[in-house]
């Protein structure tokens, strides 16, 4: 039986694939935080994972290459955030108090996948060396 | 890599609270430069943000930057006031003063500052991780 490094990881590498989109995500809004208009967003992600895990790729084909690229992945599951406040002023939604507090979480839970990943190589070269 | 992505977007953001806090210091240094016309007298500048949505829309990532597109001067009347002994003053004996409100300067340059340290930290926090990453698998 052959050993399969890419089910070894499977899972928690499209996890962590998530993770960085919505730190990217966060990051945007907080970069944003002065720009009138600007709405914050935020990535579901269970909605994302579930995606991710079925592996929907919607590329479309393209012949030419004035073709729209039609990739759904990743920015389909990108939501508006509800503002607490009904309106600051300047049409900007942004609370940098719950933004941070994201980053935070997300940037924690990035970190635990990593220890899960780093646990399961562990695992693995201790088999392939027998300890 | 998507991490250099959130590198990108604090460091836009970085640079975009550094232009504010830069106006910030050219409205208060010249919050008491006075002129002999209305046309020379310093006027209050402000930056103008805007999100870059476009970069966004494409594929190059999911987050959005954020960018100056230019800076406005205030377009508040200035303040004209009655002094014939002014050296500065015109052939009327008015002299002009900006139109800078120095506590809105200082509420700005605060709220700068603090947009400017949660960049930062977002450029901090994204830096472990990476390293965590690069150190996934050793020791």
């Amino acid at each position: 039986m052959a050993i399969s490094l890419d089910k070894l990881m499977g899972f928690q590498q499209k996890a962590l694939h998530v993770r960085t989109e919505r730190m990217e995500v966060i990051a945007g809004n907080l970069a944003n935080a002065n720009t009138p208009g600007y709405k914050a967003r935020d990535i579901n992600f269970q909605d994302a994972m579930k995606n991710a895990q079925h592996s929907l790729d919607k590329n479309l084909t393209r012949t030419h290459e004035n073709h729209i690229q039609g990739n759904m992945k990743g920015s389909a599951e990108i939501e508006f955030r509800i503002p607490n406040q009904p309106d600051t002023g300047d049409g900007n939604t942004v609370d940098v108090q719950i933004e941070r507090n994201n980053f935070l979480d997300n940037g924690l839970r990035y970190q635990a996948g990593m220890e899960f990943m780093n646990g399961k190589i562990k695992g693995m070269k201790k088999a392939i060396t027998g300890g | 890599m998507s991490l250099f992505n959130v590198m990108d977007i604090a460091s836009t953001g970085m640079s975009a609270q550094n232009v504010r806090l830069n106006t910030t210091a050219s409205n208060v240094a010249n919050a008491n430069s006075v002129s002999s016309s209305y046309e020379d007298t310093y006027k209050a500048r402000h930056p103008v943000f805007a999100a870059e949505m476009q970069r966004a829309s494409q594929d190059q990532g999911v987050g959005s930057r954020v960018e100056v597109k230019g800076i406005v001067e205030s377009q508040k009347p200035l303040q004209i006031e009655y002094s014939p002994g002014h050296p500065m003053a015109d052939e009327n004996g008015y002299i002009y003063k900006p139109n800078v409100n120095i506590v809105e300067e200082m509420a700005d340059m605060m709220s700068a500052s603090k947009a400017y340290e949660t960049n930062v930290q977002i450029a901090d926090t994204t830096k472990k991780i990476f390293r965590n990453v690069l150190r996934l698998g050793k020791s």
